[in-house]
């Protein structure tokens, strides 16, 4: 950047700045701006948190019937392969 | 349930292509709550959510032969996962198309409203149902295009090319989306989880 970021870069910024896929230069800049200007601070950190409070919800178990009727359509499908899934092509008869 | 420590994902992967169906069955184990949790987020409904459930997974056996093993069988699941979703999603709302290839209006300026700092550990002030309810209530309330960007990058961990190609859209665009979404979170989060009777001056 060639001038000074503003709240507004930096918000512009933000998710790339989380991630750590910023270059060395942009870095160093937007972490003076959010070390000197509280609202972007708290901005950074809310977003942050928000992220890492996403990503630490475990999934739920699903329903038992749920994962017994995903079982069944799998044990369909095997049955259906293994019943019509074995007519290889014929070689053509060498009659000539 | 595969205990993960012990879970071998391109192991299974291989075994199931050599025709061992136990290996899928243990794959499907080990991945359903998660492409549940996926489906669900996108299509914001358990019926729709479980129909994408069996069809993703009935999918990914179909196709097992085709995966070609240039990406991990899980985000090639996610991605098979996400167009059923999408699919279910367009066909419920028939007033008003769901396009993911939607123009973004990036010279918007990105709103920020709610400017107050959380409590340190929001996480104990609530039940984990509660949490959950929580965190899925916000997340279902974005638009589709911001939710699905979130719940790849942030939630499935996707990278960024990964989230651009599983939706068919461009870097730029999984970037601006996914600022969007994490800006949108906050607000929604922080109505929750902030600190009382505090305020950002109080660091002034």
């Amino acid at each position: 950047m060639t001038s000074l970021p503003t709240c507004k870069d930096f918000l512009q910024e933000l998710s790339e700045f989380l991630d750590e896929t910023l270059d060395a230069a942009t870095r160093k800049e937007l972490e003076q701006h959010v070390n000197d200007c509280p609202n972007c601070w708290v901005v950074m950190d809310t977003t942050r948190q928000t992220i890492n409070v996403y990503k630490g919800m475990e999934p739920q178990e699903i329903p038992q019937d749920m994962h017994s009727k995903l079982m069944d359509a799998l044990k369909k499908k095997i049955a259906a392969k293994k019943c019509g899934g074995h007519h290889p092509e014929a070689p053509a008869p060498d009659n000539s | 349930m595969a205990d993960s420590a012990q879970f071998d994902e391109s192991a299974l992967v291989a075994r199931a292509k050599a025709g061992d169906d136990l290996a899928f069955t243990e794959l499907i184990s080990h991945y359903e709550r998660r492409i549940f949790r996926l489906a669900k987020h996108i299509t914001q409904s358990d019926e729709d959510a479980e129909d994408v459930l069996q069809e993703s997974f009935m999918k990914a056996y179909s196709n097992l032969e085709g995966f070609q093993g240039n990406s991990k069988f899980y985000t090639w699941l996610v991605r098979i996962s996400v167009n059923e979703a999408l699919m279910k999603l367009r066909k419920r709302k028939t007033d008003r198309s769901v396009s993911l290839d939607e123009e973004l209006d990036t010279g918007e300026d990105t709103v920020v409203r709610e400017i107050a700092v959380w409590e340190e550990t929001p996480e104990q002030k609530y039940s984990q149902e509660e949490m959950r309810g929580i965190l899925d209530q916000a997340i279902g309330s974005l638009e589709p295009i911001y939710r699905v960007v979130f719940q790849l990058r942030d939630v499935e961990e996707l990278t960024t090319e990964e989230t651009a190609d599983a939706l068919g859209i461009t870097i730029p665009a999984v970037k601006s989306r996914l600022l969007r979404a994490r800006l949108q979170l906050r607000e929604k989060l922080t109505r929750f989880f902030q600190k009382k009777g505090d305020d950002v001056f109080a660091y002034l």
